[in-house]
């Protein structure tokens, strides 16, 4: 783990459609169902090694779900692949029904998040899918950090018994994680030490923390970064332990403040340790077209405004 | 046509009637349920689970049983009926269905029942889960085969016809659709609600083998899932023309029984019709 940058700037999926292909070698009850967009999320390489496991649907997003969930019901691991606003809205109550309340072995894996998706615009930006797939019973939620953490996501939810959700960026991100880097569903990890404000950040926005962390030690404010690649299970002691010892928390997610980590977080801290929160996340409103760091520019994703709440929680503690 | 003896159809008329007068009952004691449509596919259900399908009550998930996936949720009466009858679980717990701590649920869920396969409620699922089901089945090389109930009011749902097209990408040859085409959806008769004819067409021109039968005449129907079983490298459907609320005079046809559990005395009547002859 590399604290601080200047980071390499990686493709979450391209670790993902390697990891898949390993996984499919290890493994042969893996099989992927696609929705037309396997060339773009990658998955058709894992297609070109094992072509009689990849099931192409078409765009039929719901069919896509269902047939996965056979699959799975017949014992094989069925990845489902496409964007996040394919993969979680379009498809939000065939999961509820031939997954979650199933409890199949389907995992979904979805690249195109948040508005880092850039240019596609509002109807392609999803930035409200932690939150859908959170309030599902049973259904667990990764949201990888960089690269290696997808790949990890991977094994780790063809490991996982019961259906899994990850979601992952189109822009490439900054490499923080290594291979080597030890990986467990549930389990928040500490990326940098600190006393006075804990900065959880998931997906891109972790990076973001870490260079937060770094201005606010210029200004003399030590901050603890967590990475919450898990959001469902909730590692709630992390968060506990956290709040206890540095007694004030900044989210940071590249999804809607409404329903996502921080509110996550939130209800966490407030049932059982209350300390200050503050939310960088997006506002509950759309997205648009253009660049994605003009994006999270613009909707305030960025480490300045990491920056901003933290010294806002300081100060209510203050006072 | 199916060499089937005149003591095995009486049989399975016989049990037909065992099976309707279940339905009616579990409706009738929770005040809720659907008979309707689960007594229209009742000689659909009863074929299946007395004469073809190869299923283990012993050992409910068997991996090589033949797998039986209800897309039309609602009619779970029939199901649980079925499977009461076949051993699954004992028949006195058909009177828990839609109670509170039942493992007969209101729609059906997997894992609870012995012997459900697929959870269902909302429609038009149940054909791209079979279409999952035989997929796998033929990528493990195995001889079970999927057979798939729906509703004609799932028709509706773009959902049925993104798996029609993708069971005959794949030429699902092992799996078997079946429509219980009772012509009454919730709210009315179906070419009032959203016309579905010319249906066989339909299914036709997604490249499906599609045979049109009585679906009350077990002759048509064993000689159909015979035909189905014979056809190679495309899915067959068989579109069952049935009558809703069958083997209730009152209840034939009749909208009101899509969604409506019988009074007392309703109940009397129906049983009385439904007599079993020993």
């Amino acid at each position: 783990m590399t604290s601080s940058g200047p980071w390499k700037m990686e493709s979450q999926r391209a670790y993902f459609a390697k990891a898949l292909i390993e996984l499919g070698r290890r493994n042969p009850d893996v099989v992927v169902v696609g929705a037309d967009t396997t060339e773009s999320i990658k998955t058709i390489d894992f297609g070109k090694v094992f072509p009689e496991r990849l099931f192409q649907l078409g765009i039929a997003e719901p069919n896509m779900i269902s047939v996965a969930a056979g699959l799975a019901a017949a014992g094989k691991i069925a990845f489902a692949a496409t964007y996040s606003v394919f993969g979680s809205a379009h498809t939000y109550n065939i999961i509820r029904q031939n997954v979650a309340y199933t409890n199949l072995n389907v995992k979904i894996f979805c690249s195109h998040a948040g508005l880092s998706v850039g240019p596609d615009g509002a109807t392609h930006q999803m930035n409200e899918d932690i939150g859908i797939m959170r309030g599902l019973p049973r259904m667990t939620v990764l949201v990888p950090a960089d690269g290696p953490q997808t790949a990890k996501c991977v094994d780790a939810a063809a490991a996982w018994a019961g259906p899994v959700y990850c979601r992952f960026s189109r822009t490439n991100v900054p490499t923080l994680t290594t291979m080597d880097d030890d990986f467990e569903i549930g389990r928040a990890t500490v990326l940098r030490d600190g006393s006075d404000v804990t900065l959880v950040g998931c997906g891109l926005m972790v990076s973001r923390c870490l260079q937060a962390a770094e201005i606010l030690g210029k200004e003399g404010v030590d901050a603890q970064v967590l990475n919450l690649a898990t959001v469902k299970p909730l590692d709630e002691a992390a968060i506990l332990k956290a709040a206890r010892e540095t007694g004030a928390i900044v989210t940071a997610e590249e999804h809607t403040i409404v329903h996502g980590i921080g509110a996550a977080i939130a209800s966490v801290v407030v049932r059982d340790r209350p300390v200050p929160v503050g939310y960088v996340g997006v506002q509950d409103v759309f997205g648009e077209s253009g660049e994605a760091d003009e994006l999270l520019q613009k909707y305030g994703l960025t480490a300045e405004k990491i920056v901003e709440q933290a010294q806002d929680v300081l100060k209510r503690i203050a006072n | 046509m199916a060499n089937i003896s005149e003591e095995t159809i009486a049989a399975l008329k016989r049990k037909a009637t065992i099976l309707r007068r279940h339905i009616v009952r579990m409706t009738h004691n929770v005040q809720s349920g659907h008979p309707g449509g689960s007594m229209s596919a009742c000689d659909l259900v009863t074929a299946l689970y007395f004469h073809v399908l190869r299923v283990d009550p012993k050992n409910p998930t068997w991996p090589d049983r033949d797998r039986f996936v209800l897309s039309k949720g609602h009619a779970c009466p029939v199901w649980y009926a079925a499977l009461a009858e076949r051993g699954f679980f004992p028949v006195d717990e058909l009177m828990t269905f839609r109670k509170l701590n039942s493992r007969l649920q209101g729609h059906p869920e997997v894992g609870t029942t012995p012997g459900v396969e697929n959870a269902a409620g909302a429609e038009g699922q149940g054909l791209s889960f079979s279409v999952g089901l035989s997929l796998a089945a033929r990528m493990d090389h195995t001889a079970w085969r999927v057979y798939c109930l729906m509703g004609d009011g799932e028709q509706d749902v773009g959902q049925t016809w993104e798996a029609a097209m993708a069971a005959a990408k794949y030429g699902l040859d092992n799996l078997t659709a079946i429509i219980d085409r009772n012509g009454i959806q919730q709210e009315g008769r179906t070419e009032d609600i959203m016309p579905l004819e010319p249906l066989q067409n339909k299914w036709e021109a997604f490249n499906w083998h599609v045979l049109t039968i009585d679906g009350h005449d077990f002759r048509q129907i064993l000689a159909a899932i015979e035909e189905a079983q014979r056809t190679k490298g495309r899915p067959t459907v068989i579109i069952a023309r049935t009558v809703k609320g069958k083997g209730v005079s009152f209840m034939e046809n009749k909208i009101k029984y899509h969604g409506a559990a019988t009074t007392d005395e309703e109940l009397h009547m129906a049983l009385s019709e439904l007599e079993v002859h020993s």
